[in-house]
């Protein structure tokens, strides 16, 4: 009873706040004037422009004072209060730097890679529901445009690495071609599973399928196993530690980077943190319920308190966990060997990831969940 | 492992051979003089084919500074600061490698107070050059907070240095009859309260890195030598002792103290990458050991037995003598005329210079990464190979 008050009570309360994407107010405005849907259309542009900035900046100043944590040191504290304005006089002197082509590279190719590096991370920004009236577009092949954008992503590092005609260069392409098709493929059979759960491909919709529970714990182990594997495949596709061999600093000098200076190379490191940022918003609203508040069966009070919280909030508490977790990994692994990457993805990631999925169409067909789904 | 001796040029100008089966090509990439895993200026050549090391040159002499023919023209009071400029990890032990050669060629007395002090000093800085080794290890395997720890070590024992001595980096402290400068009252207190924490970072070094399974399939089974190349090859310190060899010459040919105090010969038993790791951890372990029985009675006395301006004069002949560093034995050589203050010839063994050289036996047929480790194992110090 008390249940399906919340429940009402939810629908009722995500109905009032229009849970419309900017992409639909902009198609309905397109019948009435089509100023209003440039207007729309520039604002999702702005936006993410803003986004895009902000988030660079935080991200870069969270992972140098988390590092910084980590190593027993303080980290920036210079410039500006507690050293927040480091990342901007950083980007300021890498704006400053002479733009750089080396003589033998593929110059049109080299320009170009930074933009398509960036471009991924950027498009994916658009489908995440940052809160229930806060998304760009919501597709309802979601995870398939997803899976599809992010195989693209490896396009930028290959092309810097080939057309930079730099052997170390090369190395670090050829690597991170092999590493991240390899763990795409762990990647989406861990977005399969969830896929199954909720039986939707739009991410609102699989957000919407977790109100009752995350897929993390209401997909008994097969939740959480995907959710390990997808973690640990998009670290693998962020060429984070434990997985940056395609740079591998003391192997390959930067890896497809290396000829890379001044805002191109800003752009290569700005589309490492943006990926970030999405890898972790994917995680978030895939296993942990996006912008779902978190509740507890039925105690009312305990729920309602957690429902004070605005969804917004949620999800970037969320997503910080998720970031910090990332950072945690690079700040105290050692990095793999290309061999065993490989060994981790076939060998290990790949077959648990099958079976996975299997267990998790069980579950489905079974309709074994540990509370029944909303409105079933 | 065979040796053959082939000119560089030879080596840069092979065919590139081409894989008949896959039809890829090798070929040659530079590491270095400028390479992150290169700690300094070694360039080293590898053929390699795809990922894997085919062949390896190294080519050192971007450092060579030509110490050695200097000293043709320096007394030997003035060759001991450019000892601490050849392995300046180890700058008070290639200190006391001139000043014990000098000490026996022209029988000066040293007294027991001066070879304690020597005998601390040198394993404070073993204990100093081997935490700085692990965290570069660390950081040469991609984890990067290692590094930073190990530095940290560094910095503590490197204030016990400054306080004694006036630097932290190139120490010109053990002089030839003796140190240029006693220590301080309290030094014996600081260091005994140093030990405990030294202690607890050692153990800390096993938690963040000794027990990860990646460190540990990055270092294990890769770049085996076995000892019989080790002594071929000429190759000393932890490197030689790795591969199952027990030749430490602070046990084997003691000087200073060390035949007073009680320490392992910490040996490995594979002669891998790992063996070469932990022999140094061990290391750490027994130095502070050996700081541990002397520190509490540094014996009274004098701590120079000539005068700093007093002319030293060797015999005529060639004379030899050589200490353990952090890296293995560091000989200096030294033919005097017997009428001049300064060597008419003078020639350091350097254990750098012999530990490079396995790469080009133990490299071969591993990945660019296993390269890295094996590199790294070898804790090679490019001012010293070059000299």
């Amino acid at each position: 009873m008390n249940t399906a008050l919340i429940n009402m009570a939810m629908q009722t309360t995500l109905a009032a706040i229009e849970p419309r994407t900017i992409a639909q107010r902009a198609a309905e405005s397109a019948h009435e004037n089509l100023w209003i849907t440039a207007g729309y259309f520039l604002a999702a542009i702005v936006g993410v422009a803003l986004l895009l900035s902000f988030l660079g900046m935080a991200l870069i100043y969270i992972e140098r004072k988390v590092a910084a944590a980590f190593q027993c040191r303080i980290g920036p504290n210079r410039v500006g209060p507690w050293g927040l304005l480091q990342t901007v006089a950083d980007t300021l002197k890498l704006v400053f730097k002479e733009d750089f082509v080396p003589q033998m590279a593929d110059r049109t190719l080299h320009m170009i890679a930074p933009f398509l590096a960036l471009l991924v991370p950027v498009v994916l920004l658009a489908l995440i529901p940052y809160s229930p009236a806060l998304q760009v577009a919501d597709l309802n092949i979601g995870i398939l445009f997803i899976t599809a954008i992010g195989g693209f992503g490896v396009m930028g590092i290959l092309i810097a690495g080939w057309s930079s005609n730099n052997k170390w260069s090369m190395i670090g392409a050829m690597r991170a071609g092999a590493q991240i098709i390899s763990y795409e493929l762990s990647a989406t059979l861990a977005l399969l599973v969830v896929v199954l759960f909720s039986g939707t491909m739009s991410l609102t919709g699989i957000v919407q399928s977790q109100e009752d529970g995350w897929w993390i714990w209401r997909g008994h182990a097969a939740g959480l196993c995907a959710f390990i594997i997808y973690l640990v495949a998009s670290t693998a596709e962020l060429n984070r530690t434990p997985f940056d061999i395609p740079e591998g600093e003391s192997e390959l000098t930067a890896g497809f980077h290396t000829e890379y200076s001044g805002l191109r190379f800003a752009f290569f490191f700005l589309a490492e943190f943006i990926n970030m940022f999405t890898v972790s918003a994917l995680t978030a609203t895939l296993f942990l319920g996006g912008w779902m508040p978190f509740h507890i069966g039925d105690w009312t009070s305990f729920n309602s308190a957690m429902d004070a919280i605005p969804p917004s909030i949620w999800f970037l508490g969320k997503v910080t966990a998720i970031i910090f977790v990332i950072m945690w990994f690079r700040w105290t692994f050692p990095r793999l060997r290309v061999d065993q990457l490989m060994h981790l993805e076939w060998k290990v990631l790949l077959p648990i990831g099958f079976a996975n999925l299997f267990i998790a169409a069980i579950i489905v067909l079974a309709n074994a969940y540990p509370y029944p789904v909303a409105g079933q | 492992m065979s040796v053959q001796v082939r000119t560089l040029d030879d080596l840069l100008h092979a065919p590139l051979d081409a894989d008949s089966e896959l039809t890829t090509q090798e070929y040659l990439v530079n590491m270095g003089p400028q390479h992150p895993i290169a700690h300094g200026s070694l360039r080293v050549v590898l053929r390699l084919d795809g990922e894997t090391v085919k062949h390896v040159i190294p080519v050192p002499g971007y450092v060579h500074r030509g110490v050695e023919k200097m000293c043709e023209h320096l007394t030997y009071r003035q060759i001991i600061p450019y000892t601490d400029r050849l392995d300046y990890l180890s700058a008070i032990m290639n200190n006391w490698a001139v000043a014990k050669t000098v000490e026996k060629a022209a029988n000066i007395p040293t007294n027991e107070r001066i070879d304690t002090i020597r005998t601390i000093m040198s394993e404070l800085q073993r204990l100093q050059s081997h935490a700085l080794w692990w965290g570069v290890t660390g950081m040469d395997l991609g984890a990067y907070t290692a590094f930073l720890y190990g530095f940290r070590e560094r910095e503590i024992i490197g204030e016990i240095f400054e306080e004694t001595i006036g630097a932290r980096l190139t120490m010109n402290y053990i002089q030839p009859g003796g140190l240029m400068y006693d220590i301080k009252p309290d030094f014996a207190q600081k260091v005994k309260n140093l030990l405990p924490y030294l202690k607890g970072c050692i153990e800390q070094y096993e938690t963040l890195l000794s027990g990860n399974v990646i460190f540990q399939e990055r270092l294990r089974n890769i770049g085996i030598l076995d000892g019989k190349h080790a002594i071929a090859l000429g190759c000393t310190g932890p490197v030689l002792r790795a591969s199952g060899v027990p030749y430490d010459l602070r046990a084997v040919e003691p000087y200073g103290v060390y035949d007073k105090v009680n320490f392992n010969v910490v040996v490995g038993e594979v002669g891998d990458c790992w063996d070469r790791y932990y022999v140094r951890l061990e290391e750490m372990r027994e130095s502070v050991r050996i700081v541990e029985q002397l520190i509490d009675n540094i014996p009274e006395g004098p701590h120079a037995t000539i005068r700093y301006n007093e002319e030293i004069i060797l015999p005529e002949g060639l004379h030899y003598g050589q200490v353990e560093t952090a890296r293995g034995v560091f000989g200096v050589f030294i033919a005097s005329d017997g009428k001049n203050k300064c060597p008419i010839r003078l020639h350091f063994r350097s254990p750098n210079f012999n530990n490079l050289w396995i790469v080009t036996a133990i490299a071969s047929g591993w990945r660019i990464a296993d390269f890295i480790s094996i590199q790294s194992s070898l804790d090679l110090v490019i001012p010293d190979i070059d000299r």
